[in-house]
């Protein structure tokens, strides 16, 4: 979203403010939603953010690089999270991220030309029964293998939604 | 208050920090990220020192651990020393330019870096951080990511609204500003301008490398390498 | 609903609700919790709604969503009450004939029951799975009995009324002597003393006080904090309210890590419905003490384990710690007196109030006391949450409660305590679990992960992980942390490359120990534990690598090759079609081969394979 667009979109990051009482401590969770709005945080966003909180801009930049959550940059349309937690390395986690990789031509923290996929890594989903796992849109597949996320792919690719 | 410092009884004041007493008796601890004009800020662990007495003796950050009645502090133990030392050379192999690390290398007497050298500028000590936000009051530059990734810069990567270009980040800088010369490629440590005569003797005839700061430095700074190499 | 305004009207409400669950006989308890969400629970419970509604059972059969039973291995799990029925493997297609053959008819079906590997005989109770009665779960047991969306649940067994006793029949400093007695210890990995902490909390300096649960779960491998979160939040939260009382404490907050956000969402419902009870907020309970609790989401960052980064995170900063020579509960968030305490520790606090410390002193070992939750993962057959009192033997754990490694291969080690713990050979199998116990071995208590590893793992491997996991969550702030792990991490690189040289195993620990002794906080103290560990156990596995440039266990990629047993292989295709590379080629129905000089060493040829032709080597 550009600059001109975003700063008519200012009422709803007021809004998200002061969900949290426009409280310094809530930064992390004022970020989380605006991530959750737009997908990924925009520098008009967060200049805002500094002005309405009075809180110095580069703070707001630390943050929001320090986390993994944060985003600086627009996502694709379908995030993909490969869980590379203990229990997924063990049981072969590496294998399936490079099959994702070498399929989308991506990697980790890029987005695809298509703008359809962007790739995460994430150190435990907790569900390490199924591992390994790989979380697309906030959905698991367990128990995957090279073979088996290819056909899971498939399901989000573009070309299957014309 | 009463502590021992290195074998001696001594009296410190409430308040004081392991280093502020031990500057107060002269026991002399190399500091990297510390200046009196700032809080301190505990990231470069040169300052270690080692408390307690037999097994459960530790190393803490003088910089930042309280004086505290009875404490036994050793500042040059054979554990503080070796962990210095790793220290440096890991500080060297990241940054085998700045001046200041490779000075206090040959003061150490590390002969070898054992690590793939980086060749980054930046020790990330946080001094123009601190300058920036406690002193100017600007906070313009911070630290951003994390881990091997972090680094300081300003918002977004261009230049601060909030920066008046006042250069006391500059002027704070132990690493920037003063380039080393002489790292050599096969160890990545220079030959140590601090022990012997300066090399850049030969390539400017009225200035050495060790006056504070060094005039040489600053002019090849200015664009004057092109001269440099001319003469050689 | 009206506010709770005395001990004695939640005794009211308390039987009135158990009068009502005693009528209500049969109820089908789905787990929800992420293990099983994430194999298809979702479904399973809308089809035994639909069904119970199609055939008007809604009042004598209450179908209840639960938080998770812990056997994640076998979900989505349905237990039918009464009975105590366990089925396991649940799909939504298997729905119909369970309400028409057990609900209604009373039959078992046979096919959906557990199958104990060891005697290959069925096992219908749930109580009577190996991997559930070895077990002592006072903490975890209540997970599978209560929907954690209803406040009311939690009251019928007895919930709050440990925070109502600890209200009117005790003064503050009798809950901490208590809590002391207990022997309770922090579960969140230091093992400190709860009691204390709170007692240095309540005597220091300093208003307002906090009171802080430690939700952000961080270690790769572990996720009972999640399970207690998503399953019994009210136990957790009646935990900080009892502790916030005792030090004095009028807010707390709770920080719970943006990837759970099931666990959020509970305890978002938990406290809303506590406070409409009146047992959080103003006046809890007509006591004239006021409590609230806020919820802050972590962003995604492991250090923020560390309850100085936390802080730091909770005050809208970057999550970098600080060095704790003034400890927190003098001077935590914003400089105020703080009492930190993970979320395991503080679920075990209601149950000392309710049992009394003495009979919580029972459970245990000479120094470490009550039950602790480990998840059971990796290369085991029962992979889940395992509530074991301290002490248990690793092999007890392992095998009576894990049913061993599966495919019949070799146990190796299991790696305790996340990025900060270290790996247990198979020598040790009979270590008795405690904190002490596994501090010696060279691991430590951590959160509890276990991660299991068999013979196909190669330690080398694993240390590297956890060192490259590292590099990326340290905050980079103090030289020892971000310049050493870095260099470490490169080491190990270089020796799972083929390039390692002789030397580098004493520089490895050269380095661990200057890491440990200087670091700032916790996490770069800790950090060495994965390669020292696995050096010290597994040091002739290294010197394969470097030596012998060779990976034993056929996984570093470098050292391995892949090629194709003729004899097994029957020509399918399957590989071929999954090479990348185009690196494998031959006839339909005759041995294929793989050209070595094509080859990644991607793999997908030894997964996609059904006839165990691949060889890894």
């Amino acid at each position: 979203m550009h600059g001109e667009l975003l700063s008519k979109d200012f009422p709803a990051i007021d809004a998200i403010i002061k969900k949290y009482g426009e409280r310094k401590e809530f930064l992390i969770c004022i970020l989380q939603d605006i991530q959750a709005r737009y997908g990924y945080l925009p520098k008009e966003a967060l200049t805002r953010v500094a002005e309405k909180l009075d809180i110095p801009l580069i703070q707001i930049y630390s943050v929001a690089t320090f986390f993994k959550a944060f985003s600086l940059r627009p996502k694709g349309g379908h995030t993909i999270h490969v869980c590379l937690g203990t229990a997924c390395h063990v049981r072969g986690a590496e294998r399936v991220l490079g099959k994702i990789k070498r399929d989308l031509d991506i990697n980790v923290d890029e987005t695809t030309k298509d703008m359809n996929f962007t790739l995460k890594t994430v150190n435990c989903l907790g569900a390490c029964a199924l591992g390994p796992i790989v979380e697309i849109d906030g959905k698991h597949y367990g128990n995957m293998t090279t073979v088996k996320v290819e056909s899971v792919l498939k399901k989000y690719s573009i070309k299957k939604m014309e | 208050m009463e502590i021992t410092l290195n074998g001696v009884k001594v009296q410190v004041e409430e308040g004081w920090t392991i280093l502020d007493a031990a500057k107060f008796y002269g026991a002399n601890i190399p500091t990297l990220c510390y200046h009196e004009g700032l809080s301190p800020y505990g990231a470069c662990r040169l300052c270690v020192v080692e408390i307690g007495r037999g097994g459960r003796s530790k190393l803490v950050a003088s910089c930042l651990h309280p004086v505290r009645e009875g404490l036994n502090v050793r500042t040059h133990s054979e554990r503080v020393v070796k962990a210095r030392k790793m220290l440096v050379e890991l500080l060297v192999a990241r940054c085998p330019q700045s001046k200041i690390l490779q000075d206090l290398a040959s003061s150490m007497g590390i002969e070898k870096v054992r690590f793939k050298p980086k060749y980054d500028d930046c020790i990330l000590c946080g001094l123009c951080v601190r300058m920036c936000e406690e002193q100017m009051d600007a906070k313009a530059i911070g630290f951003v990511s994390r881990g091997v990734k972090r680094r300081i810069t300003t918002p977004f990567d261009i230049k601060s609204e909030k920066c008046r270009t006042c250069g006391a980040c500059m002027y704070i800088c132990p690493a920037c500003q003063l380039r080393c010369q002489g790292p050599k490629a096969d160890t990545v440590l220079c030959s140590g301008c601090l022990n012997i005569s300066p090399s850049c003797l030969e390539k400017y005839e009225d200035t050495m490398c060790y006056m504070d700061p060094c005039v040489a430095c600053l002019k090849e700074k200015e664009g004057n390498k092109k001269d440099v190499k001319k003469k050689n | 609903m009206e506010k709770i305004g005395s001990p004695l009207e939640l005794e009211k409400l308390t039987k009135s609700i158990q009068g009502k669950k005693k009528k209500e006989k049969a109820f089908i308890s789905i787990c929800a919790g992420t293990g099983c969400r994430a194999s298809g629970s979702e479904s399973v419970i809308d089809a035994f709604k639909e069904e119970i509604k199609f055939l008007g059972l809604q009042s004598k059969v209450r179908v209840k969503v639960t938080g998770c039973h812990g056997f994640c291995e076998k979900g989505p799990i349905v237990v039918i009450h009464p009975g105590a029925i366990f089925y396991q493997n649940v799909e939504k297609e298997d729905v119909l004939e369970i309400v028409s053959e057990t609900i209604i008819g009373g039959k078992i079906i046979d096919r959906l029951l557990y199958v104990d590997p060891t005697t290959g005989k069925k096992i219908t109770k749930e109580s009577d799975i190996p991997f559930y009665n070895k077990q002592r779960r006072i903490i975890l047991g209540n997970n599978g009995k209560i929907d954690p969306t209803n406040i009311e649940d939690y009251i019928a067994i007895g919930g709050y009324s440990a925070l109502s006793k600890a209200l009117f029949r005790m003064i503050p400093e009798q809950i901490i002597e208590e809590v002391k007695k207990s022997g309770l210890r922090g579960r969140g990995g230091g093992g400190f003393p709860t009691g204390r902490k709170w007692e240095y909390c309540r005597n220091a300096k300093g208003k307002p006080k906090y009171v802080i649960c430690n939700a952000d779960e961080g270690d790769p491998g572990a996720y009972m904090d999640r399970s207690l979160l998503e399953g019994n939040p009210h136990s957790v939260l009646e935990g900080m309210i009892i502790g916030a009382y005792a030090i004095g404490s009028k807010v707390g907050y709770a920080y719970v890590r943006n990837e759970y956000p099931l666990a959020v969402k509970h305890l978002e419902i938990a406290i809303k419905q506590a406070e409409q009870y009146g047992l959080l907020g103003k006046n809890i309970l007509g006591s004239g003490f006021n409590f609230s609790v806020q919820i802050s989401r972590g962003g995604g960052a492991f250090v923020c384990g560390e309850s100085t980064a936390l802080m730091a995170s909770l005050e809208g900063k970057p999550g970098e710690p600080r060095a704790k020579y003034v400890h927190t509960v003098e001077k935590g968030l914003w400089n105020k007196p703080t009492t930190l305490n993970n979320v395991e520790t503080w679920a075990n606090v209601p149950i000392i109030l309710n049992k009394s410390a003495n009979w919580y002193s029972k459970i245990g070992t000479e120094k470490s006391k009550g039950t602790k939750i480990f998840s059971l993962v990796g290369k085991i057959n029962n992979t889940g949450l395992v509530e074991a009192p301290m002490g248990m033997k690793l092999h007890e754990i392992i095998y009576n409660i894990g049913g061993g490694i599966p495919n019949g291969k070799k146990f190796k080690a299991v790696q305790t305590g996340g990025p900060s713990g270290g790996c247990i050979p198979e020598k040790l199998i009979n270590l008795p679990i405690d904190y002490e116990k596994l501090t010696e071995a060279g691991s430590m208590m951590g959160s509890g992960g276990m991660i299991v590893m068999d013979e196909e793992n190669c330690m080398v491997d694993v240390a590297k992980y956890f060192l490259k996991f590292l590099t990326e969550e340290s905050c980079g702030k103090c030289v020892p942390c971000r310049e050493g792990i870095l260099q470490m991490a490169e080491i190990l690189e270089d020796i799972t490359k083929g390039n390692g040289k002789s030397g580098d195993i004493e520089l490895l620990e050269e380095i661990s120990t200057v890491i440990k002794d200087t670091s700032l906080c916790a996490l770069g103290g800790t950090a060495p534990n994965p390669v020292l560990s696995t050096i010290r156990y597994f040091r002739d596995e290294y010197n394969v690598h470097i030596k012998d440039k060779k990976c034993p266990a056929g996984v570093c990629q470098a050292l391995i090759q892949y090629s194709i047993n003729a004899k097994k292989c029957i020509g399918c295709g399957a590989c071929l079609k999954q090479c990348p590379q185009e690196a494998i080629t031959g006839e339909k129905k005759q041995p294929h081969t793989i050209d070595p000089e094509k080859c990644i060493k991607c793999g997908a040829c030894y997964d996609a394979c059904k006839f165990d032709a691949i060889k890894r080597e």
